[in-house]
């Protein structure tokens, strides 16, 4: 089917509307101001600048695309758009961001004199506020860690008014955003400040693999008390509440409700969830790639750990040339440039879908081992397609839902929005009993479609 | 055996499906000439509004009518010869078949009005008039839409996600009147006022008028108004296509006559779907069902009989479900219009005027519920049925209300007072509420 549909004349944005724009616009020159700058008094002014005015803009953009009309599913014109349908302004945040990473990741290390290379004068922007929270100067990935919680913060509004028709997207928005502020930016700070560890309690093995690395275990274990119980923490987590608590509630308990790279997919990455790919090829990738990947870093792992315990280098180097490789490759490569860089292009979780371990881990768990699925009411699909659509993980969910199937997926992250954008009332996230959890509607027949199961 | 099926509509897809299931060796081609591959009509609007992009509301991937080795032919068939079971289609080729099932769908309805030919009037049923639509209200500043159903509120829709000024003709004095009682109306009513779209009830269309190019200029109400617009949809519902089995011996009257197996007077011709009427609906039933669950459900049931196990047609439990702007509607069972003998409807709206939920029972004890409407809240549709096939008493549902609630977690629940409000209603038959939702959804079924 290729119908020859014109594009449109989108509507035209209100005056206050292209204000708001005008101001985010002046807050990004702000910050190359503030990176072309010479004097460091200046430096900071025009980075303060940058992001109050970034923040009041798209606070006001937000209220005025979202709050001012009546509640409900906002999504007119979304494929229309150039920003959100990848258009060229697409593709242009696309290469800004992914060009941020690369300098972050590999231009911006401290040269031993405080100097942070291309983001030095953003970096020394910060000093005072790092001094005030850390007690010590800013560098590159406080500066990053900065960003990435205002984005949270700030797209999370936006996500609150845009879906405040849904309690359960209301409830798990301000949980991402509460996690990413108290766990995984002022939490760390404050432990610095008392010069403990910088430990993030929100991130687990094997997503954080190097929180149960024998090195990072060890130098814990040395720091006393906190130490110990931060390896505690981990552990526990790992192995005992994670199995638990996707036993009850599915993956989603971390997910789209915890983790801080769900939560930057699900507020700075909601305008883009509708690009992930639902075919059944990208599904064939999707399985290829995560599964691989978690057998690597356990392997990885279990190397370093033998090699820690029968204290020799008998495997040699492998253990520590692997898990520097996967630092680079899986780490960065993957989870930065690509899971964050190519948000406008290939959707919001890419790094969720395709590469994250814990997922993987977390996957297998809700398939095998979870009560959770998602609901299908009955007969009531009209295969519409808008599940599918918001469906950031790109699971093709009118498949399921047009044969009254539940949706049992180890990729689901349980964000909800397929029941959100239903118009008819058709998908609901459930924490049934296992017995039947598979089982479809007897008002519906399923067909003989050959997917992967 | 060879089956053919005209239409790649959500009936014929569903026969397909079916018959493949059946019947592994059957061959089986589609033929179409409106898409190449079978498409979604219920989320045309979305297209529009840019929701979705074309390609999002194939129901299948590509690869699935290979696979499953479903023969797709994209051209119209323009002649149908029974005697020799043969089909000739405008690509210059002829099919035979041994089974063939109509599934040929509706045409917009029109009323024979004075400018209704001219450009820029039109109906929205398929990919064609998707296209008109979208060429025809390019930087348009106002739209009329005739007609208070279902296809009425949604153009509507189309047009207000455009930020075009929208007009909706209604005959009757509320919105469907046929199908909603005048309470929920009066909710759908609120939406079309809080999406700033203007609702004319009580006013029919008498006249569109031209321009010199042969375009809508205005439209003229039976009230005599004249309204200035550059587009009109006609939303007046639609009416079977016969095309192609007015070439035939096939028997048709306003659709093509079938049987309760969904077979023709002519032997190896079947119909189902829009474009099928019966000669004998069962009681309380249309003749001509036009709903894409009928669809669905009529092309499972032919596919059987094709497959030689003459499965008669049950409709089943009657279920329905719509979404008005931001509100959602839902409807199980027998829930008539208006006041009908020997049936009670108990009524609750929520304060906001988003949410409302009426249970028709009978009058006499022990008050069987036989349907549901619910507007802004889900219920459960296996639920639902189960209480109107069991002829459940309506005391018993009130106090089970929580079953049936099939909203998303967090969200308000309304069982309690919902029960309030039944027991200030009919302090005759108290309800204590037995079954609430909770917290979590850890379903007990």
């Amino acid at each position: 089917m290729t119908p020859t549909l014109a594009t449109p004349p989108l509507p035209t944005s209100s005056p206050a509307e292209k204000l708001s724009l005008a101001a985010v616009a002046a807050g990004v020159l702000a910050l190359v101001l503030a990176l072309a700058d010479a004097d460091a008094a200046r430096q900071q002014t025009w980075l303060y600048l940058a992001l109050g005015l970034v923040s009041a803009g798209t606070l006001a953009w937000s209220w005025l695309k979202f709050g001012q009309k009546p509640a409900g599913v906002h999504q007119n014109n979304l494929w229309l758009r150039a920003s959100t349908g990848r258009g060229a302004v697409a593709w242009v945040t696309g290469l800004v961001l992914t060009g941020f990473y690369v300098v972050l990741y590999w231009y911006s290390g401290d040269d031993g004199r405080g100097n942070f290379g291309p983001l030095n004068n953003l970096v020394h922007g910060l000093d005072d506020f790092s001094q005030w929270l850390r007690a010590r100067p800013a560098d590159q990935w406080f500066l990053y860690g900065t960003f990435y919680t205002l984005a949270i913060l700030l797209m999370g509004t936006r996500a609150l008014w845009k879906y405040r028709h849904s309690r359960y997207q209301l409830i798990r928005t301000g949980s991402v955003m509460f996690f990413q502020l108290g766990f995984a930016f002022i939490i760390p700070g404050l432990l610095q400040f008392f010069q403990q560890p910088e430990f993030y309690f929100t991130y687990f093995w094997p997503l954080k693999y190097e929180y149960l690395f024998p090195g990072t275990v060890t130098g814990l274990v040395h720091n006393g008390g906190v130490g110990m119980f931060m390896v505690f923490w981990g552990a526990v987590m790992s192995f005992l509440a994670t199995p638990v608590l996707t036993y009850f509630y599915g993956k989603r308990w971390y997910c789209s409700w915890v983790c801080g790279c769900g939560g930057l997919a699900e507020t700075a990455g909601d305008p883009y969830r509708q690009l992930s790919d639902k075919s059944r090829a990208a599904w064939r990738w999707e399985v290829r790639l995560i599964y691989p990947i978690l057998g690597l870093i356990i392997a990885i792992t279990v190397l370093l750990w033998a090699n820690f315990a029968l204290n020799s280098t008998l495997l040699g180097e492998a253990g520590n040339v692997g898990a520097k490789w996967y630092g680079f490759a899986i780490g960065a490569v993957f989870s930065g440039v690509i899971g964050v860089g190519f948000y406008p292009i290939l959707g919001s979780r890419v790094w969720c879908r395709f590469g994250c371990p814990m997922a993987a881990y977390l996957g297998l768990l809700q398939k095998h081992f979870s009560r959770f699925r998602i609901s299908t009411n009955g007969g009531q699909c009209i295969s519409c397609g808008n599940c599918s659509n918001v469906c950031e993980m790109g699971i093709d969910v009118k498949q399921y839902a047009q044969r009254g199937a539940p949706i049992v997926r180890a990729s689901c992250v349980g964000c909800g929005l397929c029941s959100t954008a239903c118009p008819r009332g058709v998908l609901n996230l459930e924490n049934g009993p296992r017995e039947g959890r598979y089982q479809s509607s007897q008002l519906i027949h399923a067909d003989s479609l050959r997917i992967l199961s | 055996m060879r089956l053919v099926i005209i239409g790649n509509g959500i009936t014929g897809v569903t026969c397909a499906v079916a018959v493949r299931r059946l019947n592994p060796e059957a061959r089986i081609t589609l033929v179409s000439a409106e898409s190449a591959h079978h498409y979604s009509r219920t989320a045309l609007m979305y297209v529009y509004m840019g929701h979705l992009r074309p390609q999002d509301i194939k129901p299948y991937e590509d690869w699935f009518w290979a696979e499953n080795r479903l023969e797709l032919v994209h051209a119209s068939a323009t002649l149908l010869n029974t005697e020799e079971q043969l089909l000739v289609l405008d690509n210059g080729t002829t099919l035979a078949y041994d089974q063939l099932l109509l599934a040929t769908g509706s045409a917009s309805k029109l009323y024979g009005w004075p400018g209704q030919h001219l450009a820029g009037v039109q109906g929205l049923y398929n990919l064609p008039d998707l296209q008109a639509m979208t060429r025809d209200t390019h930087g348009i500043s106002r739209g009329v839409v005739v007609g208070g159903g279902l296809i009425g509120v949604e153009l509507a829709e189309m047009l207000h996600s455009r930020g075009i000024e929208t007009l909706v003709l209604v005959r009757e004095a509320r919105y469907w009147a046929g199908v909603l009682p005048p309470e929920e109306a009066q909710l759908v009513d609120r939406q079309f006022q809080e999406n700033h779209v203007t609702v004319r009830y009580r006013t029919e269309l008498r006249e569109i008028l031209g321009d010199t190019q042969g375009r809508v200029r205005a439209v003229v109400t039976t009230a005599g108004e004249e309204i200035a617009c550059q587009w009109v949809g006609l939303a007046t519902g639609v009416a079977p296509n016969l095309g192609l089995a007015l070439t035939s011996n096939v028997e048709t009257d306003r659709g093509i006559l079938v049987d309760e197996y969904l077979r023709t007077n002519v032997p190896n011709v079947f119909a189902a779907g829009d474009c099928a009427q019966f000669r004998r609906p069962a009681s309380g039933e249309v003749p001509i069902e036009q709903l894409w669950y009928t669809g669905r459900m009529q092309g499972e049931t032919v596919a059987h009989t094709i497959c030689g196990h003459p499965t008669p047609y049950r409709r089943g439990v009657w279920f329905n479900s719509a979404k008005f702007f931001n509100l959602e509607y839902q409807t199980y069972g027998q829930a008539p219009a208006g006041p009908t003998p020997g049936l009670t409807s108990f009524y609750w709206e929520h304060p906001s005027a988003r949410g409302a939920l009426r249970i028709y029972f009978r009058s006499e004890a022990p008050h069987a519920v036989v349907g549901f409407n619910a507007m802004g809240l889900r219920l459960r549709q296996a639920v639902c049925e189960h209480w109107i096939q069991q002829a459940t008493a309506v005391a018993t549902v009130m106090a089970q209300l929580g079953k049936a609630n099939f909203d998303p977690e967090f969200f308000p629940q309304h069982e309690n007072t919902i029960v309030k409000a039944f027991n200030q209603q009919f302090p005759q038959q108290p309800v204590v509420l037995k079954h609430r939702k909770g917290l979590f959804n850890f379903t007990k079924r």
